[in-house]
């Protein structure tokens, strides 16, 4: 990603295009005379590179994958978040711009609004997830005889995420309904998202839905109304699905 | 300090739809002209080709083509008596950045506005009387009719090759078109889409409750088709990534389809990327401007002087620039005096979600931005607002434009958000679902306006944009008689569960609802309520001529850019024709 709100690439890259006036070189970029394009230069997504954690520990890794585990289970559909890899797909965004908030204007003073004025934490999504997974961790570790999150029974388990959904949990340093909205949200981009994020493995998330991926070109069913689309989902990286069977 | 480089005739400040289209009118008229635009260069192959385009998360999810809040953003309240609080990351509405604007990543839905509209205030005095319209209101005629800008209408349409079929042609309406709409003097320039599942299931529900459905004229092409300009367009293959995404098909009407290849290549035109305008420059006793001011990359300001300076940032920008810039008085709510931030409206929007049997299969993923049927009986004046109670109407559409997986899998109510039972109604309703949408027009009040924030600054350290703005219980009870109508287009389409979505509680900055914001610098007839004469012409500085849905005393029931873009062909007119010759003040003050 660009790392400035203002830089892209291009600034970087096409060292020509730049304009040089009398009064000397401006940042910034002229277009004159022709359309601008040189090979290879689309700008692609930033890709999740398999690997160790780059954001998570080990144990709020585990603490994630649980979670998300319960947020969408495993069943004869197909498997939970956690398997499919929601929890590398956080990790991988915590690390990058979402979990700066860099793209977000986060000029101060910072004050709580109305509901209807939306988003305004402080905290990036970084420091939330680091400061809400170690007061559950400790919750955990205090109520259920040193055990995390991730050592819980599916029942123990579902019964503190309905507390936290509900806002009633009363773990300490854990603001409920925040950490909830953005967690659950959080799992299901994960789950739903191209697979070259690190979620939705298997294309796990769209085989649920029938979702043909990033087919792009649908003319053919035109004719056919409400018949099922047969064909298997295809990704970005365009390895396609063999089948819509899921893995089990 | 900023430095100053050699003059041109004209600048455009933001090269979006606007600013593409008087940017080659002028060319086309001799002037040398330099657009500036604050975000990067853009264009198909190299950013959206269909490889990387369809990516949820990274555009729709993420905001990757819009200008990100933390370059510029706008703070928001309710009402006067609130502490207004900077938008830290969008939600509501989603405003472009970069070559091409929000044109890059619009629906496509493109309308000519009602005739009724541009007179909404003097029609509904005529038929309703004075004392039926709201309370606080500020309506007022635009300053210009329908029937002087139908040739406008017309270039934009041509200009984008809209996909639709004339409901009027000359006076006669035509079976299977709008039946409510103004005369138009051809048909449109290509064939209306193909239907999907949904919109036809709606079109012959519609059709039994004794509605005229007919096409969404459309951006998303039809067919092959290429435009007076010789920009080329190919058929829209339905790819379901297509409002917030640009398409890789040259399929969806653009900048980068429909003018750019023509305009990059005319020797007059220059464009500078990345630059944000932060002033106009004025003369000493302020009746002329001298230029811009943009700061680039590096954090260097250049001066840019013009002749003639042309906002086209689209309609919460040009008001901030105006504003920052000193030109025109600032509107003051307590004494309802002032021009610029007045008339700032926005759009009802929501309607029924039904789900469906078995026998049903939408298979929403095929969709487009504008491939739906819509019903026009309850827009405008197109029934009788006596009994209703209310002011302005709305338009309601059977658009699927999507199944994208992150956020378009609804459920049932009183399906829990997460868990097995979610996982299982989640599938089973996927595709089973089709919506009725509905647009709805909002009048001007005295209380909703903007003006410049006073404590929260941009990364210039110059004030953001501060938007003061509710529904007020006019638009609420369009909402209601609106949302009551889509409930019953649903439940003929045999819907076995129909899930109500309408206006409940104060406006929210959260949800998206819809990028077509309104007023602010507005057009008219008198320089004590507009900002602007018939021409788009500021009275006070008559060398600065505005573009867009700024310009919009309200907002109606459907989307904006038809309007807009026929405005800037109706301002381009206007500058070669009239200006120039003789430059100066178009329309006596
Ligand atoms: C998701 C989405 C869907 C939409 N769907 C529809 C639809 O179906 N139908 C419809 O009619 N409309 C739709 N719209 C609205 C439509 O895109 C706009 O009405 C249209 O693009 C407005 O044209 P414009 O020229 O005023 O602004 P834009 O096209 O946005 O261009 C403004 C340009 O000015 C630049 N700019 C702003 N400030 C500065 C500055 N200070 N310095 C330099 N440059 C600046 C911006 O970066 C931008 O490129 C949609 C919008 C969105 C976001
Ligand atoms: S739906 Fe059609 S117009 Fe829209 S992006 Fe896809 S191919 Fe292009």
């Amino acid at each position: 990603m660009p790392p400035s709100p203002t830089g892209t690439r291009r600034s970087l890259l096409s060292a020509t295009a730049l304009i040089a006036l009398a009064h000397g070189p401006a940042v910034g970029r002229t277009v004159r005379g022709a359309l601008p394009w040189s090979p290879n230069e689309a700008y692609p997504p930033p890709r999740a590179v398999p690997g160790g954690w780059l954001f998570l520990t080990a144990e709020e890794a585990a603490a994630i994958e649980a979670m998300a585990n319960r947020l969408i289970p495993a069943d004869e559909l197909g498997p939970g978040g956690g398997e499919a890899g929601c929890a590398v797909f956080l990790d991988r965004q915590l690390a990058g711009p979402y979990g700066s908030s860099e793209w977000l204007y986060m000029r101060g003073p910072f004050a709580r609004g109305t509901p209807q004025q939306g988003l305004q934490e402080e905290r990036p999504p970084a420091v939330l997830y680091r400061q809400s997974l170690a007061a559950i961790a400790a919750h955990c570790r205090a109520r259920f005889g040193g055990r995390a999150f991730a050592g819980l029974t599916a029942a123990e388990q579902d019964a503190l995420l309905q507390a936290i959904d509900a806002g009633r949990s009363g773990i300490a340093g854990l603001e409920d309904k925040p950490f909830f909205e953005m967690l659950l949200q959080n799992v299901m981009e994960g789950f739903f998202a191209d697979p070259i994020y690190g979620g939705n493995q298997d294309m796990a998330g769209w085989k649920l839905l029938g979702f043909p991926g990033t087919r792009y070109d649908y003319r053919e069913m035109l004719d056919r109304p409400h018949q099922p689309y047969r064909d298997p989902p295809v990704p970005l990286s365009g390895l396609r699905a063999a089948s819509w069977q899921v893995a089990r | 300090m900023s430095r100053r480089l050699p003059p041109t005739d004209v600048v455009v400040v933001g090269l979006g739809w606007t600013g593409s289209i008087l940017a080659y009118e002028l060319c086309r008229a001799g002037l040398r002209v330099t657009a500036i635009e604050r975000g990067p260069w853009r264009d198909t192959p190299t950013d959206f080709p269909t490889t990387t385009a369809p990516d949820e998360l990274r555009y729709s999810i993420r905001h990757d083509l819009f200008v990100r809040p933390a370059q510029e953003t706008l703070t928001f309240r309710n009402n006067r008596d609130q502490t207004a609080l900077p938008i830290r990351r969008w939600g509501s509405f989603l405003p472009g950045n970069g070559v091409g604007g929000a044109g890059v990543h619009w629906n496509g839905q493109t309308w000519r506005w009602h005739p009724w509209d541009f007179t909404f205030h003097s029609s509904s005095v005529e038929r309703y009387g004075a004392a039926f319209l709201p309370h606080d209101h500020m309506m007022q005629d635009w300053g210009v009719t329908y029937e002087e800008l139908e040739e406008s209408f017309d270039r934009f349409e041509y200009l984008c090759g809209i996909s639709g079929k004339a409901g009027n042609l000359k006076g006669e309406i035509q079976a299977g078109g709008n039946p409510f709409e103004g005369p138009r003097q051809r048909e449109f320039p290509t064939r209306p889409m193909q239907m999907t599942a949904a919109p036809d299931l709606f079109a012959r529900a519609a059709r039994e409750l004794g509605w005229k459905p007919f096409p969404q004229p459309s951006a998303n092409l039809s067919e092959a088709y290429t435009n007076p300009y010789g920009c080329k367009l190919a058929p829209c293959t339905y790819c379901g990534f297509c409002e917030r995404f640009g398409c890789g098909n040259f399929s969806k009407s653009s900048p980068q389809t429909c003018v750019l290849p023509v305009l990059v290549r005319h020797p007059g035109f220059e464009a500078r990327t990345e630059c944000q305008v932060t002033k106009v420059n004025l003369s000493a006793d302020g009746r002329r401007a001298t230029g811009v001011t943009y700061v680039d990359t590096a954090g260097q300001a250049w001066e840019q002087p013009a002749a003639l300076v042309l906002l086209c940032a689209y309609q919460l920008f040009n008001v901030r620039l105006l504003l920052l810039s000193g030109i025109g008085k600032p509107y003051d709510p307590a004494t309802g005096e002032g021009v610029v931030g007045r008339n700032y409206a926005y759009q009802v929007t929501g309607g029924a979600t039904g789900f469906f049997g078995e026998d049903r299969l939408f298979n929403p993923f095929i969709g487009a931005g504008s491939v739906g049927m819509v019903a026009d009986e309850f827009n405008a004046d197109n029934f009788d607002h006596g009994p209703a109670g209310f002011v302005g109407g709305a338009s309601l559409a059977c658009i699927l434009s999507n199944g994208r997986p992150i956020t378009t899998r609804p459920v049932p109510p009183g399906t829990p958000r997460w868990g097995g039972a979610w996982k299982r109604a989640t599938r089973e309703n996927y595709n089973r679902w089709a919506a009725v949408g509905l647009q709805g027009s909002v009048m001007p009040y005295r209380g909703n306006y903007l003006d410049l924030d006073p404590t929260y600054k941009d990364a210039y350290g110059l004030p953001l944009l501060r938007m003061t703005f509710d529904f007020p219980e006019n638009e609420r009870k369009l909402s209601r008689f609106a949302v009551d109508r889509c409930v019953e287009a649903v439940q003929a389409m045999g819907a076995h569960t129909v899930r109500r979505n309408e206006i409940s509680g104060p406006y929210d900055i959260v949800p998206y609802q819809s990028t077509h914001n309104t007023g602010g610098a507005i057009m008219g007839s008198a320089p004590k309520t507009s900002v602007t004469n018939k021409y788009c012409q500021v009275w006070d500085v008559p060398n600065v001529f505005l573009a867009g849905a700024c310009l919009f005393p309200m907002n109606a029931g459907f989307n904006p850019t038809g309007p807009v873009g026929a405005l800037a062909y109706w301002a381009a007119d206007a500058i070669r024709d009239r200006y120039l010759p003789n430059p100066g003040p178009l329309v006596p003050a």
